[in-house]
């Protein structure tokens, strides 16, 4: 159960590497992309920057919900008793 | 500005101290044991322990520095935000179950849990200490910073009065009291700026000539060549004083009230080449005798008397509105962006012949699309350089942060404080969810404060405080004490930590000395005495120093020393004991040794020019990080034949 945990941990971990290193590099490669409105007369480096806190919450969110219990859980324990 | 002392603010303050130590004596029956002591038995409930993450992690640095470097700069504060956030991705996916399933005191525990090695504890136990110590300082100045404006007390008086309080906090319960008081600070934390940024938001925007105090600067012109001031009528009872000395090639011209004699500085706007402008400047003198003058007339010391005028307003609104009304939480936003605020800048101190020095503020009429932008603060600015060394500062930053969060030894001895490692998953969860929320806000805050009308120009940490008091009196005292628990909560995490490393890795480990488990508790109690005392005679040494950016040195050194042992250890089977004492030690050493050499500590350090600076730019991560890897791995390769023979 661990390696399965420790394996959905590092699959999120990719997505949100490539989610905050795609911010960082427009930011220092292209800033004037981030000055473009897209939506609701807002910039994209707002949008972007409140995407990613969004994002690492619901990707916690979903690694919690994916994960299963290890054998050193109390819960897993308290089954076997 | 003049700040006078808050009865308010000092009565919520005390009260939340009486509260916390009240707390921490009726816990010390708890914490008997060295387990109770340090992890509280491992007994907090997963989801009281991710709101004291949060508690543990916004320090003063993220609540108060945040909030005014968006509150001076605009958007790039946020970077740190979105920056300290994302570390916590790598605590989760990565660090933490495998911290909670390997260590059981200290950040060294798990860094040696294959090995039982006295120089993996040493090593770990010393960048522990050295993490700690740079994130300590700043805090503790901090705390005498803020106490001067907000209670009225002396400098001294607010790092002694923050580090007996944590002493008592620590040595009482350990990491019980520790943790219930990060848990309220967190709380509380979250709850009030979320008060606050409704408040704003309800409030919305409106165009205002000038700050609070209803003085209206002056913006003379425009005119199409600089000798035409000297014949408007705004300036017909004064005389020019003539640029010389300091003075020459600088963009400010001085004017004397031929009546009272009081000198006013103007800045001259020549961003347009035949739209000449003179706008009104706010200066600050110090003359050799240490009299301080403020615009020209010697500071007041009480309302009424001269000082600096409150500032940061709306110019323009959208459509030429004189008012918004209430705002939505993206029309906060574009409603700015289409806005022009009135920021403010500062020149370097200006040193006269006579020994007087002087820093002028000056009006920057920004368009709001530019507030709302990354690159206008001078740290960030690099972005839009077009030079590759600045951007690498700018990525190595990123990186430091990124990866700092999941090295720091306070934050990684929280793990131990839960049952299982689903409770140390779940309160991470719990954390990113508190710390997030809170990092959105600071946006709000932090914009807020900008437009408030109320801020002052010499100081930026007083940006939120400010910012409440524009609301009104109670709110002002409430977030002027939460500031402090702000800094309760995060030493007492840190002296724990530090105390920790003492008693486990070096005590116990290192020097091999036999402890019963009364006597840990005990070397740990004495530690948290000695490393409090230790912190508050810090914070008083390093009243004067500019500190804020050892925060971003204990990032730096925690993710080139820690992280990149950590992660091996868990990943690379072919880790070897050396790999992870030489990995700490040249991580530690090396990004230690960049920043010292670096052009942000010549120039506000050193006091030399940053152009003499031995290394190309100043954030280390970039470089000692991946060094950190590349040692563990060519050591533990040039050591696992040898390993394997032992």
């Amino acid at each position: 159960m661990q390696r399965h945990n420790a394996r959905i941990g590092l699959i999120l971990f990719g997505i949100y590497l490539l989610l905050y290193g795609g911010f960082v590099f427009i930011n220092a490669f292209d800033p004037e992309t981030m000055e473009l409105t897209p939506i609701a007369g807002v910039n994209l480096a707002i949008l972007y920057g409140f995407g990613l806190i969004i994002a690492a919450l619901v990707l916690a969110l979903i690694y919690g919900w994916l994960c299963k219990p290890t054998a050193a859980d109390a819960d897993v324990e308290e089954v076997k008793e | 500005m003049i700040y006078e002392a808050s009865f308010v603010a000092v009565a919520f303050f005390f009260v939340f101290v009486a509260i916390t130590l009240g707390l921490s004596f009726y816990l010390g029956s708890k914490a008997k044991s060295s387990k109770g002591y340090f992890t509280a038995h491992g007994e907090i409930p997963w989801f009281v322990n991710g709101v004291a993450f949060a508690g543990d992690y916004l320090s003063a640095a993220s609540f108060l520095g945040i909030c005014g470097m968006i509150a001076f700069y605009g958007y790039d504060g946020f970077l740190y935000s979105i920056g300290y956030l994302a570390g916590w991705i790598v605590a989760l996916f990565v660090i933490a179950e495998p911290m909670k399933r390997l260590g059981k005191f200290t950040f060294a525990d798990a860094l040696d849990a294959r090995f039982q090695s006295r120089g993996i504890k040493l090593a770990a136990g010393i960048s522990t200490l050295a993490v700690s110590v740079f994130y300590l300082i700043p805090q503790m100045v901090g705390a005498g910073v803020l106490v001067q404006p907000l209670l009225g007390f002396p400098h001294w008086v607010g790092v002694l009065l923050v580090g007996v309080t944590v002493i008592l906090i620590v040595v009482s319960a350990g990491m019980v009291s520790t943790t219930w008081v990060q848990f309220l600070k967190g709380s509380l934390l979250v709850v009030f700026s979320a008060l606050l940024t409704w408040m704003i938001l309800n409030r919305g925007f409106q165009t205002e000539p000038g700050g609070e105090d209803g003085y209206v600067f002056r913006t003379l012109g425009p005119v199409n060549s600089a000798s035409d001031f000297a014949g408007l009528p705004e300036l017909q009872d004064a005389e020019e004083i003539p640029p010389s000395g300091a003075w020459a090639n600088l963009p400010y011209r001085r004017f004397r009230n031929k009546e009272t004699g009081v000198v006013s500085v103007w800045r001259l706007d020549e961003t347009q080449p035949d739209e000449i402008y003179l706008r009104e400047a706010q200066t600050v003198a110090k003359t050799s005798d240490g009299t301080v003058y403020v615009n020209g007339q010697e500071k007041g010391s009480k309302k009424g008397e001269a000082e600096l005028h409150p500032v940061g307003n709306i110019t323009r609104l959208p459509n030429d509105e004189s008012k918004t009304g209430p705002v939505g939480l993206l029309s906060f936003f574009s409603t700015l962006q289409n806005s022009e605020v009135l920021l403010w800048g500062s020149s370097p101190a200006i040193k006269d012949e006579d020994g007087s020095e002087t820093t002028v503020y000056y009006q920057k009429p920004t368009p709001g699309s530019r507030v709302l932008r990354p690159g206008e603060h001078p740290r960030f600015s690099g972005i839009r350089s077009g030079k590759t060394l600045d951007k690498l500062n700018f990525l190595s930053l990123m990186l430091a942060l990124f990866c700092g969060t999941a090295s720091l030894p306070h934050i990684l001895i929280r793990y131990y404080t839960v049952k299982d490692e689903a409770s140390a998953r779940k309160s991470t969860i719990v954390g990113i969810g508190s710390i997030g929320f809170f990092y959105v806000l600071t946006l709000y805050m932090g914009l807020g404060a900008m437009t408030s009308g109320s801020m002052d120009v010499t100081n930026s940490n007083m940006a939120a405080p400010l910012l409440a008091r524009s609301m009104n009196e109670w709110l002002f005292a409430a977030i002027s004490a939460i500031a402090f628990t702000t800094v309760l909560g995060t030493v007492s995490g840190l002296i724990l930590a530090s105390a920790g490393a003492v008693t486990h890795d070096l005590v116990t480990h290192v020097f091999r000395v036999e402890l019963s488990d009364s006597e840990k508790v005990r070397v740990a109690k004495i530690s948290s005495v000695v490393v409090g005392a230790i912190a508050i005679a810090l914070g008083i040494l390093f009243k004067e120093l500019n500190v804020s950016y050892l925060v971003g040195w204990a990032f730096s050194v925690a993710a080139s020393a820690n992280l990149p042992a950590l992660v091996m250890l868990l990943f690379w089977k072919g880790t070897t004991r050396q790999g992870i004492i030489a990995a700490v030690t040249v991580g530690m050493v090396s990004s230690l040794a960049w920043i010292l050499l670096s052009a942000d500590t010549f120039s506000k350090v050193y006091g030399l020019p940053a152009t003499d600076a031995v290394v190309p730019f100043s954030q280390p991560g970039i470089v000692t990080i991946p060094l950190g890897f590349a040692t563990l791995i060519v050591v533990s390769l040039l050591t696992a034949a040898k390993t394997a023979d032992d």
